[in-house]
């Protein structure tokens, strides 16, 4: 059995995540590379508020809260102040794409150094499953009871692919997925050394699960996550 | 120039980064910085709008540096996003406001309709400390001082001026700022901090906890001059309309911390006069404060309110000859 990273707060688990939610999967990708790069005493994690807030106390390192949005603005002071730490904003579709996307998107073009992580499930997961700017055609949430219709909320919202257009080349951009850990393991990793070694700005949007907003079982969830990655292709950009 | 002095006290009083937007009329105080910046090795940042320039010095007073922004008006609304954050979790922001006419984007030099918002704005109880200059040398001063108390007490905290006063020149004593409280790291080690809650009770628990801090600090904190004058009439003013006021030579309270307001030594004031008038530049954003304060003193109150209007010396003679 492989161990729990070592940067796991051991006392905060189990985690207060959805059964089958994909935010396990994806943090024990980035335990994993916060062990192996040897970083957990200088690395700090901004939350957004939705479903991202419940790892406040994921991590054995700094964490906090901040406002939904405006993860990014914030982790981008933290850096500023103190360009020795390794600095994660971690945040939903709906924080990164849509209320805090002129935030995303100016960190990208200054080029700041951090890394900021986007976990797409297609939906505002935590407030019961609302259209997102990442949910996928005809799919059915609380405000697109019909399933969303292309011609009055437009095309599901390729956040890397923009990112990619304003940043500077040598900012890092991807886009993997849990149903892939060892892909999205090494998505991460390149992205925290391009802010410790190259000090540029890294963003890896993350597939995810969402089987409580989805209503789907383990096999649905994974074909969801399926059909999501023909809209959203996992790769380097 | 007052935007400049305010530049030059946060540099004195060992700021170590600025985060703005520009906005008329305190954009000088971010260019005044970018150049002390360049100087002495300190950083900044323009970002995209106020919110982010606000949660920018969130971050920052997180990672443990003295950080500021200043900005106005419109401005000021947009900002009320990263202070409700400093309030929950008692960062030591430190805004620079130069009030500009409201509501919306109103005019763009002078006002006093930033009363409320700066203490009060947020979805919480109003825990800052906002101090009011009435002339140049007070916007140094109590800059200095304001970055001081931020750090000892906790409270998001304020300099609040106006256009005519961040636009004015004159002689100023940039002196040794004296004693600087230090600031250090708030997210280090196993710190986890929380904001959104699971229980009422959690948050009503942080709630407890910040009123018995802020009571703690109110005492400390509150400033105030009592001038007696030639009038029998007390007038209760604040920031520029308070040196107007000195000017006249009428007996004056000057609220310098507007909030906590002095309550005590206000009642104890008013106690040896029959009338008080209030006077200033918004609708009675201050004196909804100096009432609340005074209640129960049997005293005859007038009040004379011209938001985004001044007052001249001779204009504040005449009312309360």
């Amino acid at each position: 059995m492989v161990p729990f990273p070592k940067c796991y707060k051991q006392s905060s688990k189990p985690s207060k995540f959805c059964p089958g939610c994909g935010y396990g999967l994806m943090f024990k990708m980035l335990g994993q590379v916060i062990d192996e790069l040897g970083i957990q005493e200088k690395t700090v994690l901004g939350l957004d508020i939705g479903c991202s807030l419940l790892a406040w106390d994921y991590f054995d390192f700094p964490t906090t809260h901040t406002h939904h949005g405006r993860t990014t603005a914030t982790m981008v002071g933290f850096k500023l102040a103190d360009p020795s730490k390794v600095v994660l904003a971690l945040m939903g579709d709906g924080g990164g794409y849509a209320i805090g996307l002129q935030n995303l998107l100016h960190a990208a073009i200054r080029n700041n150094p951090l890394t900021a992580l986007v976990l797409n499930n297609t939906c505002y997961a935590m407030t019961g499953g609302q259209l997102a700017p990442t949910t996928l055609e005809g799919e059915i949430t609380s405000t697109t009871p019909k399933g969303r219709d292309l011609t009055i909320t437009g095309q599901p919202f390729l956040g890397p692919e923009l990112i990619r257009s304003v940043a500077p080349l040598n900012a890092y951009v991807a886009r993997g997925s849990v149903s892939q850990p060892a892909i999205l393991k090494k998505y991460l990793r390149t992205a925290l050394e391009k802010q410790i070694n190259d000090k540029v700005f890294s963003l890896v949007e993350i597939l995810s699960l969402c089987p409580v907003n989805w209503k789907t079982d383990a096999k649905g969830s994974f074909d969801f996550n399926l059909k999501m990655q023909k809209i959203f292709p996992c790769k380097e950009l | 120039m007052g935007n400049e002095v305010a530049a030059q006290a946060a540099l004195a009083a060992g700021a170590e980064v600025m985060f703005g937007y520009p906005i008329t009329p305190t954009t000088e105080v971010l260019s005044t910085w970018i150049s002390l910046a360049t100087q002495h090795q300190k950083k900044y940042l323009q970002t995209e709008d106020e919110g982010a320039a606000g949660f920018g010095v969130v971050g920052a007073c997180l990672a443990g540096k003295k950080a500021f922004t200043s900005t106005a008006g419109p401005g000021n609304v947009l900002m009320q996003d990263p202070l409700s954050m400093a309030e929950a979790l008692r960062v030591p922001f430190v805004g620079l406001i130069g009030q500009r006419g409201g509501p919306s984007t109103g005019t763009v030099i002078y006002s006093q309709q930033e009363t409320t918002l700066t203490a009060f704005g947020g979805n919480g109880e109003g825990y800052r400390i906002v101090y009011s200059p009435s002339n140049l040398q007070e916007i140094y001063d109590l800059t200095i001082l304001a970055f001081n108390n931020a750090w000892l007490y906790r409270f998001p905290t304020f300099v609040l001026f106006d256009g005519y006063l961040g636009k004015m020149k004159g002689e100023v004593n940039l002196h040794n700022p004296g004693i600087l409280i230090n600031a250090k790291p708030i997210l280090e080690g196993n710190v986890n901090l929380r904001n959104c809650f699971n229980l009422e009770e959690e948050i009503y628990d942080l709630n407890v906890r910040h009123k018995k801090a802020w009571q703690e600090a109110s005492s400390q904190v509150s400033k105030f001059e009592h001038r007696p004058g030639q009038t029998k009439t007390l007038v209760f003013a604040h920031g520029i309309v308070a040196a107007a006021a000195k000017a006249a030579g009428v007996s004056l309270f000057r609220s310098i911390t507007l909030w906590p307001f002095p309550v005590q030594d206000a009642r104890i004031v008013a106690k040896k006069y029959e009338k008080i008038a209030i006077i200033e530049s918004s609708y009675g954003q201050f004196g909804r404060i100096v009432k609340e304060a005074l209640f129960g003193l049997e005293l005859e109150v007038q009040e004379i309110y011209k938001p985004a209007l001044g007052f001249t010396p001779e204009e504040i003679k005449e009312i309360v000859k």
